[in-house]
């Protein structure tokens, strides 16, 4: 057996695999944020809450409704992109051009009374969403057991996540978003209308975030808190990619994915702090993150 | 000199006449109690507000009245934060003179919150916390531990799951201060039943993912994973292995501090055949069966160990005080300890002199889908741990009042 710094090599594959399993959780995730910080200058600390929303829709429409989870990965976002929407209307709008601090008490404060509620509801001990039946099972890959569904995981991920820096990178309506968060006076004398396309923007951000919760049901328990307890480090994501850069998210979630996966294996005890660790290095190195533009 | 002691007897009669007063009657001509629980955390589900209605049942079913006393409820949420508990429990026998404090759940609230219910000799009656050094080295004579500790559950599981030929251990751990514990009791369990610890991973408290751990588990080749964790962890651990197939490809699982509610969160096809031990479970005989149902009327859900056990300790706690017809601390936990426990929750139960209430604990084993006939048809009792073996013996405790006795003999 080749051994790599004293662990096996099918060991490190196995757990390097995983890494970037859970990466691209961190990637999806942090992404949404980027778009809404990106765009909207918004700290948006109710995408815990908004991920947790995707996770119940999912699971209460599995429940009360017989809506199936492929149906679910489609209706959920939709929903909670709606949502967003309307918060984005009518909450985060009166804010506008005011300073972050205040977005982001407003998106916190939400966050808090959703999650609050529905631990009043549920509990916190969560449901068990059960996994669809076509990604039952799983694949012998010799070195590990990769379960089939969370191949499908990186797989839909990575799609979105790609899809997502395609729309705003490189097509027509992505110049427009950019351009109307650079100068909106001007877009808006063109003829473009600048707080519809915000609006959409932050709902496309929500959307993310409950299109991740959905992929997250099946394996995880859909529970008030499981936005909560992910929200911190995904910020720490964004940090080290740079606040708004949209490629540094997906890239750095990925990264710092597997970065965690092998402080599982060489030092587990630190597995949970080691992506602050890094981003307390990137940022007495690089103020502006890995991705970001110096300011 | 002379006149000096005269008006030091005197003082010292004067005291012992009103101590012997207080000892007759009920402070405030009120009983009160205060229910201290996580109501919101992690914790919620296990005790919380379940528990809250449980006092609630067992004040109603005295009538709401001690020979013609009140019974006063009082409710706080402790977050899980020591210094809250502590402060809760200070201002509510400072300010409200409560009388007895019941739920306590998380250990590190509960060892903060009892030092204050010692330093003002009033009572504690702990149900929900886990931890066996609450009646170890953090004995004291005004708390007693009710419904069961780290010491029975890694106990009665750890040598049912060796009895059954698992030898060899893998331990996944929470890293801090309850599951080093948890790992030291069963580690002592399995080596002393001749099985072996071949591997351990200290995971961070709490974890979301534990796809890295339990690759890690079963590369060991471990005949037993042991899951030396609590709630979520639990939760998200047996999720995970149940994906990865580890009990597809022989291994098996134990957990350790389970309750009903996490079996319920994940249902059935997640953790059948998962054996665990339980201090109490709804479905044993007409009694739990009739208890349990008007609970769930209430709450809408079944109780677990810990809230069956607010009920059970309270209602022991009332008929005591209704006994001696006083709620003084001293008198009441002396009749406690004196009467035997024999009620919905358990058969001729014993309070010890370290505060633990000895009485049977359960070993189950987490039903098939098939088996179930019911969304909480989830255990099956394959044996009954008499109590005595169940918990920590007396010979190998470290409580101070039980040493205060090998001393006297």
């Amino acid at each position: 057996m080749t051994l790599l710094f004293g662990i096996p090599l099918s060991v490190l594959l196995g757990q390097l695999l995983l890494g970037l399993i859970n990466g691209a959780f961190y990637a999806l995730l942090s992404l949404g944020l980027a778009i809404i910080f990106g765009l909207l200058r918004i700290i948006n600390f109710a995408h815990g809450a908004q991920y947790m929303l995707g996770a119940f829709a999912a699971w209460l429409g599995l429940s009360y409704l017989g809506v199936n989870y492929w149906v679910a990965l489609l209706l959920a976002p939709l929903l909670v992109g709606a949502i967003g929407m309307a918060i984005e209307r009518h909450l985060l709008r009166r804010i506008a051009g005011e300073d972050h601090l205040y977005g982001l008490l407003l998106t916190f404060g939400l966050a808090l009374i959703v999650e609050g509620s529905f631990v009043k509801l549920f509990g916190v001990s969560g449901a068990s969403y059960p996994m669809p039946e076509l990604l039952k099972g799983g694949y012998n890959l010799g070195f590990m057991f990769l379960p089939t569904y969370r191949a499908w995981v990186v797989v839909a991920a990575l799609v979105v996540c790609i899809a997502t820096w395609y729309m705003i990178e490189r097509t027509r309506l992505g110049s427009y978003l950019r351009a109307g968060t650079e100068n909106p006076k001007l877009m808006q004398a063109f003829g473009i209308n600048v707080p519809l396309l915000i609006t959409l923007t932050y709902g496309y951000g929500a959307a993310l975030a409950a299109f991740a919760g959905v992929l997250a049901a099946p394996i995880y328990p859909v529970s008030p808190t499981m936005g909560a307890n992910l929200l911190i480090v995904v910020f720490a994501v964004v940090v080290i990619g740079g606040m708004g850069s949209i490629m540094g998210a997906i890239v750095t979630g990925l990264a710092m994915g597997l970065i965690e996966g092998l402080t599982k294996v060489f030092y587990p005890e630190a597995a949970n702090t080691v992506v602050f660790l890094v981003m307390v290095i990137v940022l007495l190195v690089r103020p502006a993150g890995l991705f970001g533009k110096e300011a | 000199m002379k006149a000096f002691q005269k008006t030091a007897s005197a003082i010292l009669a004067s005291t012992l006449i009103a101590s012997a007063a207080q000892a007759a009657q009920i402070s405030d001509d009120e009983i009160r109690i205060g229910y201290l629980a996580d109501m919101s955390g992690t914790y919620r589900d296990l005790a919380g507000p379940g528990g809250l209605e449980a006092l609630k049942m067992a004040a109603e079913d005295f009538g709401g009245t001690v020979d013609g006393k009140k019974i006063v409820i009082f409710n706080a949420d402790d977050l899980n934060k020591p210094d809250v508990g502590a402060n809760t429990v200070r201002q509510w026998v400072d300010e409200r003179n409560v009388d007895m404090v019941t739920g306590l759940v998380a250990s590190s609230v509960v060892l903060a919150a009892t030092k204050v219910v010692e330093q003002a000799d009033k009572l504690a009656l702990i149900s929900g916390a886990a931890s066996s050094g609450i009646t170890n080295e953090f004995c004291s004579p005004n708390h007693i531990h009710w419904t069961y500790d780290t010491y029975a559950l890694a106990n009665g599981t750890a040598k049912a799951v060796l009895g059954a030929g698992g030898k060899s251990w893998y331990m996944l751990t929470a890293d801090y201060a309850f599951g080093h514990a948890m790992e030291a009791d069963i580690t002592k369990v399995v080596e002393g039943g001749g099985g072996s610890v071949v591997g351990k991973v200290r995971h961070p408290f709490p974890s979301s993912d534990f796809s890295s751990y339990v690759l890690q588990a079963q590369g060991s080749g471990a005949e037993v994973i042991a899951l030396a964790n609590a709630g979520a962890d639990t939760v998200n651990a047996l999720k995970t292995a149940s994906q990865f197939g580890v009990t597809q490809s022989g291994q098996k699982l134990a957990g350790m501090v389970v309750f009903l509610n996490d079996i319920h969160a994940m249902g059935l096809d997640v953790t059948q055949g998962l054996m665990l031990t339980t201090g109490w479970y709804w479905d044993m005989n007409d009694e739990t069966r009739a208890w349990a149902k008007r609970y769930h009327e209430r709450v809408g859900s079944m109780p677990t160990m810990a809230q069956a056990g607010v009920y059970s300790a309270t209602m022991h706690y009332l008929n005591a005080v209704k006994a001696t017809g006083s709620d003084d601390t001293t008198t009441v936990r002396a009749k406690m300890a004196a009467t035997p426990i024999n009620d919905m929750f358990a058969k001729g139960g014993q309070i010890r002199e370290d505060g633990r209430m000895v009485h049977d604990m359960y070993l189950v084993q987490v039903k098939t889908p098939a088996e179930s006939k019911g969304e909480w048809d989830l255990y099956k009792i394959v044996s009954t741990i008499p109590g005595e073996q169940a918990f920590r013996p007396l010979a190998e405790s470290q409580c101070k009042l039980v040493k205060d006795q090998v001393a006297k003999h």
